[in-house]
């Protein structure tokens, strides 16, 4: 056979170099992206309300790769070269665990407000390790309950007790996580969030179980909010400001509660990693984050409303209405803290949770 | 200039690389890891088999297992018996020049969200959703029927999408079915019914067969429907798996979990085996 026409090996030879030269190019594309801040975040942080400003005044584009859990956040550091990501947002409990694997670096206090974070929502426990601070709260709020108050008696949301009682049944929604919706547990049969063992599991399953029965669905962020939004049901365990606030314009009616037994404290922190190539950048990100305009945009983010840490946040009135701002120092005298079980009761606690799923 | 006798060799294994390297690349060497990842320890280190004890210990991670295959099971049977006749009536009683337009429209969902069409089931099978408003606004019912964040929901939303999938490989596989089979049935003396039960059908069988096999590997494997429209009122196997993800970053139970329902998938294949090759004659 004769062949002015290529043979198909010479072709992708060829082609292979081809591909080689785009590689080469994209590699470099890559290196020239190095002066940006690479953050892992959560759905509040990608807002570009609240990116934006930053990247104007400093000339840089925030890269921000979203994430659920501290496992698949940390899977995705795990996954990535040294200095691939500059920030984090991380549940405050869990900062122990970023700094166990030796990820972030300690950060600056006298660099950041910490004194004009409420003093509550410090969290020292989890984001002091041997000394040093590696987190810093920049937004918290409640597991609690939300509700719609056209529909039930708000003086029956004073109580957890109402959660399992026969009146409400059908009409409740869980949150699907299983530490907050634990400590609501706890809570209810009136044990300290922050002293559960083992040896508390088989009455708390008990008090899962009673809440799963009237329970017409356990649902992630978005279903649980649908489902208050759309009057399936008519209140959500776990609930709060996070679910309420963001729909107050559209649906007044809904409205969250801290009942006599207490809430469950939310708060997420930012810390910054060992290995960012960028720590000025990254220093200037969170600084921006805790000042008073970033905490008001990252409040009142698109994703979810939440409390700032900060008691500047130069938040609107309407909006520290919403949030219930001036109410706080009484909500967190109620609040405890979310439970930071070991590795081996967080297992135990979410199988337990598994049980409570699967359970008719 | 001619090629050489070595080139020629390698041609098809150049054509076949890419193939091979993309199946190496993203499914052998994924699978190998997945594999070493289950027999390590989350805690600690150190190789075993826990992992795969938790699946046969904890009666409620087995129950997953089993409402994943009650479900698939489910939405496989009720996808063919709706499919069959969906096809057969596109293929036999449409004309012809209407077919091509008939099978867009019936595969018309195919185009939107998979997520979209979740959440556009869960307004439809939701309290105040139409389903529900209808029954009620005709007198039928007084209270809303619990429809949505049901295994029913998860039903409704997995046959919704298979059944486009079966009408179309049932369509196929009748439209090559020569009407000749047909009439030498009808000239030993079969009835219309006796022809479908002991010629149409069996011969269609392949299609039914390759079907059904893609929608049982597709429902089984599924984690968007049950986690949109069963309301978390039960967990089938992708949720189990993605649960130890989340929060305790428990990769190797989820691989261990993942390969478990992967030899599930592999004994559905064997049992299918027979007639995902058939050819006919």
């Amino acid at each position: 056979m004769t062949s002015n026409i290529r043979n198909p090996l010479s072709t992708l030879k060829s082609n292979l170099a081809a591909a080689r030269a785009a590689a080469a190019l994209l590699i470099a594309a890559g290196g020239a992206q190095a002066a940006d801040l690479n953050a892992l975040i959560w759905c509040d942080h990608s807002d570009p309300a609240l990116l934006q400003p930053f990247e104007q005044a400093n000339n840089i584009k925030v890269n921000v790769k979203e994430f659920e859990g501290t496992g698949a956040g940390l899977a995705i550091v795990e996954q990535s070269q040294p200095g691939d990501w500059d920030v984090m947002v991380i549940d405050s409990i869990d900062v122990p665990r970023g700094v166990e694997k030796g990820l972030f670096e300690p950060l600056p206090e006298d660099k950041l407000p910490f004194a004009d974070l409420f003093p509550e929502v410090k969290m020292d426990k989890s984001t002091i390790v041997d000394g040093k601070r590696y987190g810093i709260t920049e937004k918290f709020g409640y597991n609690t309950i939300g509700f719609n108050k056209t529909k039930v008696d708000p003086a029956d949301m004073q109580s957890l007790a109402s959660l399992t009682s026969d009146k409400y049944k059908g009409k409740v929604a869980i949150y699907d996580y299983y530490l907050p919706v634990i400590g609501m547990a706890a809570l209810a049969i009136g044990k300290k969030t922050a002293d559960l063992t083992e040896a508390e599991l088989p009455a708390l399953k008990a008090e899962l179980l009673k809440m799963k029965a009237n329970a017409k669905l356990v649902g992630e962020v978005t279903a649980s909010q649908t489902a208050l939004a759309t009057g399936e049901v008519d209140i959500l365990v776990g609930g709060g400001e996070w679910v309420t606030a963001g729909l107050a314009k559209e649906n007044p009616a809904l409205d969250f509660s801290i009942p006599r037994e207490g809430a469950v404290l939310w708060s997420q922190s930012l810390a910054m990693f060992k290995d960012s190539k960028n720590k000025d950048m990254a220093l200037k990100f969170i600084q921006y984050i805790l000042s008073p305009e970033g905490q008001a945009r990252l409040a009142t983010s698109s994703c979810y409303w939440g409390m700032p840490s900060n008691t500047k946040a130069a938040l609107t009135d309407d909006q520290k209405k919403v949030l219930r701002f001036d109410e706080q120092p009484g909500f967190l005298a109620r609040a405890q803290a979310y439970p930071a079980p070991n590795a081996d009761l967080d297992k135990k606690m979410q199988d337990m949770w598994t049980e409570m799923l699967q359970a008719k | 200039m001619s090629t050489t006798g070595n080139d020629r060799r390698a041609l098809p294994w150049a054509l076949v690389t890419p193939a091979l390297g993309w199946t190496l690349a993203f499914f052998v060497l994924p699978f190998i890891a997945m594999g070493l990842s289950s027999l390590t320890a989350h805690e600690g280190g150190g190789f075993g088999l826990s992992n795969y004890s938790q699946f046969f210990t904890n009666p409620s991670y087995w129950q997953a297992m089993v409402n994943s295959l009650q479900v698939t099971a489910i939405v496989t049977v009720v996808s063919v018996l709706l499919a069959y006749p969906f096809a057969w009536i596109l293929a036999e009683q449409v004309p012809e020049r209407w077919q091509r337009l008939a099978l867009m429209l019936a595969v018309l969902p195919f185009w939107t969200s998979y997520v979209v069409r979740s959440y556009s089931w869960l307004l439809v099978l939701a309290q105040n959703g139409v389903i529900n408003r209808a029954l009620t606004g005709s007198g039928l019912i007084s209270e809303p029927l619990q429809l949505a964040n049901t295994r029913l929901a998860t039903v409704t939303g997995f046959v919704h999408f298979f059944v486009m999938l079966l009408t179309l490989t049932i369509f196929a596989n009748l439209k090559q079915l020569s009407p000749s089979y047909r009439k030498a049935a009808a000239d030993l003396g079969a009835g219309p019914v006796r022809t479908f039960l002991h010629v149409v059908l069996p011969l269609t069988l392949p299609g039914i067969m390759v079907g059904a096999f893609l929608t049982f590997v597709l429902c089984i494997g599924d984690y968007i429907t049950p986690q949109i429209l069963g309301g978390n009122n039960e967990l089938l196997m992708p949720q189990l798996v993605m649960m130890q993800i989340g929060r305790r970053g428990d990769f190797p139970l989820a691989s261990a979990l993942s390969i478990i329902l992967m030899a599930v998938v592999t004994v559905a294949y064997l049992a299918c085996a027979r007639w995902l090759k058939i050819e006919r004659t």
